[in-house]
């Protein structure tokens, strides 16, 4: 089965969860006077469930002729040419970056993905990319919290800490 | 409409506002160029930094300029690196990049800033003669009606983006309407879908949502295939010539005139949007030149290049024309913007020109301000831009991959926010290798609690939802609704089993 007929029996699946939610989760949380109003919370997702499980019906039988999208040329089964271990290194970075963002500091987080970012990829230059990495991350921050006012933790939290020691 | 342009102008022409366009042109060229930022990434990008200056005119003008700025940026990428950033900009690399490998590339920039610029000015003509004529026309409308205008507008987008798939389009629709229908909305009091999750209560940000489904795959692609940042080699062409013969503009001047009208009707139309009109564009023209011109088109034609730019640039100012007057979004970007300006507490629709004039008109107006500068300031200046072509990737896609989650982070400043960024973003990198549009479900998930809102409005009115058959207007709309879902796909099957 193609790729896109697998996602839509996912989406079948998930429809069929989001319509079980609208039908038999929500309504008894409703207080007793709105139930008097012909539109209740779980109306409009009752309706979206259903069609979308329609729809999900129609890809997954393949109604549809389907075409080569204009513009789009990267295809699966091309996958032993591309780079799958770069992106998936990257993508495990960006995870990085999310969870420890706060503990770490926007400045200390930000340079180590930019520089490990820059080495996953095949830079060389290591202090050509110390500078650059951490010039930008102090650069953006202080744009970000000084300029635009936006408040972002800078330092790792232990610095804190031991502020809070002495 | 004169009381209303000397109030665009006067909002414009204040310095700060004045910077504000000029800026916004020239961050959004410089982004713009970099594969893998398209105008909806970089709209994206600057929506907290345009909400933090406070006055909505102001951000909207900066966003408008930076809109401007990126789809010449991304011309200007396709010109000289055969990268196009964006699908709309893959009919100008047809015969921009030929120009360009004939040592024409000034040349080639020129032809495509005139185009845009024409396009642009005879798009925010167009723009400034039917939205207030179409404004005044959806004041007549009630709730019932936008709501079967938004069904409609979902419906088109999904027929146009769907480009043959329909029904995959659709599915992404109503799977944007049901990422809406996630967190407290302002229309029922309680929670839905949140699974427990404290961050979901107020909902996914859209923000985040757009740059998952547009700047993380692209991004994805040019770390899979590094083939797709374009060759170092064309990065060195000569850009320094940018002189047009009196020969040459005679042979585009027609050319404009057409593909800026035609491109303004396409962008008019919900979901047709730029890209269609820059390769109708580049079609028609193939189509009516001579044998002897004919045969020129992607060795290097100026016509080539001069059609897709112009139409491009036309329909873009045409989609702004369903977002200003009735508040629906026509394409991906105008969809960003649309939630740009819900967060500068901004409603679009009919009635924006009669109660915040000073915002409806200036937009318009810096449009123009934003061609000019690109004409006069921008062109001259693309030598020295251009040198961010040269950027490595090594450095560029760190980069490109830090501003996405940026631009996540500042709108809502939680980290949950992040996750929930990489991990749709690696399923919208999924959904395009399994040609699934993605502008539909972006635009659904906007569309979806203004639609829920009329819905429900329209509903407790009638006591039901006799509406549909009650209101002859409502009905007709969602009739034409329904056959632009079903109609291509039934076209589309006979043709299969014939």
């Amino acid at each position: 089965m193609a790729l896109d007929r697998w996602i839509a029996l996912v989406f079948a699946l998930i429809f069929l969860i989001y319509g079980y939610t609208a039908f038999f989760g929500m309504d008894h949380l409703l207080a007793p006077i709105m139930r008097r109003n012909p539109v209740w919370p779980s109306t409009f997702p009752k309706i979206l469930s259903v069609s979308g499980l329609i729809i999900s019906m129609v890809v997954l039988l393949n109604f549809e002729k389907s075409p080569k999208v204009i513009g789009d040329d990267m295809s699966l089964s091309n996958w032993r040419q591309y780079k799958l271990l770069d992106a998936l290194l990257l993508i495990l970075g960006m995870i990085f970056y999310a969870v420890f963002l706060r503990n770490l500091g926007f400045i200390a987080a930000t340079f180590l993905f930019l520089f490990l970012g820059g080495v996953l990829l095949g830079e060389r230059r290591y202090l050509l990319s110390l500078i650059i990495s951490g010039a930008s991350s102090y650069g953006i921050w202080y744009l970000v919290d000084s300029v635009l006012g936006i408040y972002m933790t800078p330092y790792p939290q232990f610095v804190k800490t031991l502020g809070s020691f002495s | 409409m004169i009381e209303g342009l000397l109030i665009g102008l006067q909002t414009v022409l204040s310095i700060k506002n004045l910077v504000m366009v000029i800026g916004g042109c020239l961050i959004g060229t410089f982004i713009g160029m970099l594969p893998g930022l398209g105008p909806m990434s970089i709209i994206a990008i600057m929506i907290p930094i345009a909400v933090s200056l406070g006055d909505p005119a102001t951000a909207l003008i900066l966003l408008a300029g930076v809109y401007y700025g990126a789809i010449f940026g991304g011309s200007t990428s396709s010109i000289l690196i055969n990268a196009p950033g964006v699908a709309s900009t893959v009919a100008t690399s047809f015969d921009g990049y030929p120009l360009t490998r004939q040592g024409k590339a000034g040349k080639a920039l020129t032809v495509a800033a005139i185009s845009s610029f024409a396009g642009g000015t005879i798009g925010a003509i167009l723009l400034l003669l039917f939205a207030p004529a179409l404004a005044s026309v959806a004041l007549l409308f009630h709730s019932s009606e936008y709501f079967a205008l938004m069904v409609v507008g979902l419906s088109a987008i999904a027929a146009f983006a769907g480009s043959g798939q329909v029904f995959k389009a659709v599915l992404m629709t109503v799977v944007g309407l049901m990422l809406a229908t996630i967190g407290e909305g302002a229309l029922f009091n309680m929670p839905r879908f949140t699974m427990g999750i404290m961050d979901l209560q107020t909902g996914i940000g859209f923000i985040t949502l757009a740059m998952a489904m547009f700047a993380i795959p692209e991004t994805i692609f040019l770390i899979l295939d590094p083939a797709r940042s374009g060759k170092a080699s064309d990065r060195n062409s000569d850009i320094s010539n940018l002189r047009i013969s009196k020969n040459e503009a005679k042979q585009i001047v027609p050319v404009i005139g057409r593909q800026s009208i035609q491109g303004f009707i396409i962008g008019v139309m919900p979901g047709a949007g730029a890209t269609i009109a820059s390769f109708l564009g580049y079609a028609v023209e193939r189509n009516i030149a001579t044998r002897e011109q004919r045969n020129q088109f992607g060795k290097g034609s100026l016509k080539g290049l001069a059609a897709p730019e112009s139409a491009n640039n036309a329909a873009c100012t045409g989609s702004f024309v369903p977002l200003l007057t009735l508040g629906i979004p026509g394409s991906g970007t105008t969809a960003i913007l649309l939630g740009a300006l819900i967060a500068l507490n901004v409603s679009p629709g009919p009635r924006l020109m009669i109660d915040q004039p000073e915002i409806f008109w200036s937009v318009i107006i810096s449009m123009y301000i934003g061609n000019i500068v690109l004409l006069i300031l921008n062109l001259p200046l693309i030598p020295y831009i251009a040198k961010v072509l040269t950027v490595p990737r090594t450095f560029l896609i760190p980069f490109i991959l830090f501003f996405t989650l940026m631009g996540a982070y500042i709108g809502q400043n939680n980290s949950t926010e992040l996750l929930i960024l990489v991990g749709m973003g690696v399923i919208a990198t999924i959904f395009r290798f399994a040609s699934y549009p993605l502008a539909p479900l972006l635009i659904g998930f906007i569309l979806g609690p203004m639609l829920e809102d009329n819905f429900s409005r329209a509903t407790q009115l009638y006591d039901g939802i006799s509406f549909v058959w009650e209101r002859p207007l409502t009905t007709a709309l969602l009739v034409i609704a329904v056959l632009l879902i079903t109609l291509p796909a039934i076209f589309s099957r006979i043709k299969k089993e014939a």
